[in-house]
């Protein structure tokens, strides 16, 4: 007959038990917050009496996990980035054209006169006045190529060689292209993260999406433009040799030069090499600092390959201007004086204080290898977090006691089983978000209410079964056996299938939608739960102790 | 005293003219096609591109001065709308401003934004932005072909979960349903032009769950009385079947829309919308679950012989207690 064993019972329990007790520092939000906040702070070593209040706001030995609350609720600022991968192809390239000439000098009685022709971004045309000696000049080109460095890209190598007429062509192949965005993302992504975090906000959301996407959310921000400026300069220092310096920014640069703006000069551009001698990527330090006359400035220290490069050139050049490129804005264009050996120097302008700070952050943290691209952005207002909370708790709990009354009214004590079996399920739901560490967004809330009303769907359709069994069966007890019995296919399936649906929102959908999937997705697990589960229990206990000859349902 | 909804044993005949309500259904659909196509649905810039700006301000919003301050920035569509809400505070006067992505400009220009709350705060020094969102136009067009990509793999999903579990005549009547539902849902925010966007394409995916929920429950049914009653004609048993249910489709639907129309009144406008369509979508698909799935396997017809042990008995779960 009715009958549950007893280890069962104990597992049912305890299942209700674990779900309510992590659940439960949700009930006190605020100081649980603060509490987790503080003995954070504590372990950075900010051991202040106010962290240690704060911390004394909930116990040590109670769960303090909570369910984070979405940006559409706390307020924030949310970006979705585009890298422009195609950036590093054409530093690469800029960068390959020196190496070339390097190598095909030697060979110049074979070769001819080398010169470098204009070229797309992603290749570099170099035409060479003795044809004859094109196989000799591909043989070298080819040997400059290095292995591509992937797991994928075996055997592949990283730049092709082609002659078109006395055109040598040279371009990165696509296994390197494909390997370069990937680097390129990767490190953006990192250095994204570093520079969020040196601002030091609360749970930033900072992730790939798709192949050259990087979604960014973070709580608490004014605004999408501020979080922007964080994130949005991308800091590409290079130090250029200077060709000339003029007034006229539409003048022809000359092949493999470039016209750049002066920062603080206006009407002035520098002409200079668009092949750098060291880049930002090799700078190890960076520091705010002043420089002889007081003046705000930026310290900085390469590493010893940027080091050595560094001091090669300057040996080499005493005397030529050389230009500290910022961003493809000329900082400044100070002339070498003497060879700087030790690999650090000195970035002066006309900064602010902060400006330099900043500066020293940003190169610190490293360039962003490519620019970004921002194809959403959204903020939303604490205020309008706060007013969609308020009326989300409201509209939950009037839900929430509008379906309690009416299951009430509709099967009396079995309705009142349903209905402590609901509170249960809505306590899971939030121990189990918090467990995982889920996002709580307004569609979030809304699928929970969902889930309140129809969590009520498989109690509703065993306490209808049990009627029905109630008028042909023996007795009571083997007519709540058969209700449960008969009714499990239909919940199971009708369960199964909206949880279908709701994996497939989850894997499609991205933010507010995700986290509405997440709600709906946890509350058929706990719903089908309670009711076969939960309302049993409560169900065959109350019979064991009451033993009733007739039952009304 | 127990409150029944609907009293018990009832034997509503719901088949005697199922053609006509097939028929009805149909006609629906064809309506709701028809308003998709001709007018066309007011997407948000989820799906279109472009930007909006919640202001609120305790002055009370004007909308021609709103849109004096904003025509000499020439930004081309524009809309301003006042958004009401009970929730909102006496001195919450909330608008909605929509601009149209701009011409040929893929990312967001904040320039463009900073532009507009410069212009509002002249007129209204003391307006506040409680939200700014701007969609570029390559996502937007993603985020559409996804959407449509999902709505299409929940309901093959389905497809293939309830022809696994039932018979494939099943399958396809719960999938017409599941259709039909879709297509009212968007039939009506076009018809209405309510604003559509990322959001109600949860409330679709779980309008379909819904619908699925409910028809699949008749169906359980059906293949239980299918076996119960083998010479019965498959109309009566269907009948037999919906009535049994009918108490229970009743409860959980009223159970639902309870909940749904707390959330509708009181949560706020933000998501009044999403829960419009799901309000909507209960309603559509409690109906569609007996006059569409149902209509659908009687005229499909259905395997009779369910004698022989079948992999798909429907008490294979039966042996799990408590």
């Amino acid at each position: 007959m009715l009958q549950i064993d007893l280890w069962k019972r104990i597992l049912i329990w305890l299942t209700c038990a674990v779900g309510l007790w992590l659940a439960m520092p949700n009930a006190f939000y605020t100081n649980v917050e603060r509490h987790n906040d503080a003995v954070q702070a504590i372990e950075l070593g900010a051991d202040t009496a106010e962290n240690q209040a704060d911390r004394g706001l909930w116990p040590e030995w109670m769960p303090s996990g909570l369910v984070n609350l979405g940006l559409d609720l706390r307020g924030g600022a949310h970006l979705l980035a585009e890298v422009q991968v195609e950036d590093v192809y054409a530093a690469r390239m800029d960068a390959a054209w020196p190496e070339i000439r390097d190598a095909l000098r030697p060979e110049r009685s074979t070769v001819g006169t080398i010169r470098l022709q204009p070229s797309a971004d992603d290749e570099v045309r170099v035409r060479i006045s003795e044809p004859a000696g094109m196989p000799r000049a591909l043989e070298i080109v080819r040997a400059l190529a290095r292995p591509v460095q992937t797991l994928t890209g075996v055997g592949a190598n990283d730049i092709t060689v082609r002659a078109e007429g006395d055109l040598i062509v040279v371009a990165l192949s696509e296994e390197e292209k494909l390997a370069t965005d990937e680097r390129t993302v990767q490190q953006s992504l990192e250095i994204i993260r570093r520079r969020i975090d040196e601002v030091g906000t609360r749970e930033p959301t900072i992730q790939r999406q798709g192949a050259d996407r990087i979604l960014i959310q973070v709580p608490g921000i004014g605004s999408a433009t501020e979080l922007k400026e964080i994130i949005g300069t991308t800091a590409q220092l290079t130090f250029n040799p200077v060709v000339t310096r003029g007034t006229n920014p539409d003048a022809a640069p000359g092949i493999g030069n470039k016209i750049v703006p002066s920062l603080d000069e206006p009407g002035v551009f520098y002409t200079i090499e668009a092949a750098s001698v060291v880049t930002g990527e090799e700078l190890v330090d960076a520091q705010p600092a002043f420089d002889q006359n007081g003046r705000p400035a930026v310290n900085f220290r390469f590493n010893t390959s940027g080091a050595r490069k560094f001091g090669d050139y300057t040996a080499e050049n005493i005397g030529s201007p050389f230009a500290i490129v910022l961003d493809d804005e000329v900082v400044s264009a100070p002339t070498i004086q003497s060879h700087i050996p030790g690999g650090s120097g000195i970035i002066t302008g006309q900064f602010t204080v902060e400006e330099s700070t900043n500066l020293a952050v940003l190169l610190r943290a490293g360039a962003l290898p490519a620019g970004l691209e921002f194809l959403e952005e959204r903020t939303i207002g604490p205020e309008l977090g706060q007013d969609s909370i308020d009326a989300g708790k409201i509209a939950t709990m009037v839900a929430f006691a509008a379906v309690l009354v009416f299951m009430f009214l509709s099967y009396g004590l079995f309705g009142f089983f349903a209905n402590i079996a609901l509170i249960i399920n809505i306590g899971l739901i939030f121990g189990l978000l918090s467990l995982i560490g889920a996002t709580l967004t307004l569609p979030g809330i809304a699928g929970i209410v969902l889930t309140v009303g129809m969590a009520v769907d498989a109690n509703v359709l065993i306490f209808e079964r049990i009627r029905e069994e109630l008028k042909t069966s023996k007795g009571p007890a083997r007519a709540i056996e058969l209700g449960y019995e008969k009714a499990l296919s239909a919940i199971l399936d009708a369960n199964i299938t909206t949880f279908i649906t709701a994996t497939i929102l989850f894997a499609m959908g991205s933010g507010p939608v995700r986290g509405f999937a997440i709600t709906l997705g946890l509350g058929i697990l706990t719903s089908v739960f309670t009711a076969i589960f939960v309302t049993r229990l409560l169900v065959v206990m109350w019979f064991e102790r009451r033993r009733p000859k007739t039952i009304e349902v | 005293m127990r409150l029944r909804l609907v009293k018990q044993g009832t034997n509503f005949d719901f088949f005697k003219r199922w053609k006509l309500w097939l028929g009805i259904s149909g006609l629906m659909m064809v309506v709701a096609f028809a308003s998709f196509m001709i007018q066309g649905l007011n997407f948000g810039i989820d799906f279109r591109g472009g930007t909006t700006i919640r202001t609120e301000s305790p002055l009370p919003v004007d909308i021609g001065i709103y849109r004096d301050a904003m025509t000499p920035l020439e930004l081309g569509d524009v809309s301003i709308t006042e958004v009401f809400d009970p929730t909102f505070g006496p001195d919450q006067n909330v608008a909605m401003i929509r601009i149209q992505a701009q011409e040929g400009q893929e990312a967001v220009t904040p320039a463009v934004i900073a532009a507009v709350e410069e212009a509002l705060k002249t007129v209204r020094p003391d307006i506040k932005f409680v939200s700014v969102e701007s969609v570029g136009p390559k996502v937007s067009g993603e985020l559409i072909q996804t959407a449509a990509i999902a709505v299409v793999l929940a309901i093959g999903a389905v497809l293939i979960y309830i022809w696994l579990r039932f018979e494939w005549q099943f399958a396809l009547g719960a999938v017409l349903a599941l259709v039909h539902d879709v297509i009212l849902t968007i039939g009506v925010f076009s018809e209405l032009q309510i604003r559509f966007d990322l959001a109600i394409i949860a409330a679709l995916l779980t309008i379909v769950g819904y619908s699925l929920n409910d028809t699949v429950v008749v169906f359980d049914r059906v293949r239980e009385n299918l076996r119960k009653y083998k010479k019965r004609p498959l109309n009566e048993v269907l009948n037999i079947s919906i009535n049994e249910t009918l108490s229970r489709t009743f409860m959980t639907s009223v159970t639902t829309l309870l909940a749904l129309i707390a959330l509708f009144v009181l949560g706020g406008d933000v998501i009044r919308g999403f829960v419009f369509a799901m309000i909507w979508g209960v309603i559509v698909g409690t109906y569609s679950s007996i006059f569409v799935a149902s209509a659908a396997l009687l005229y499909l017809g259905v395997k009779r012989d369910w004698s022989k042990p079948d992999a798909n008995s429907g008490n294979q779960y039966a042996n799990i207690d408590a």
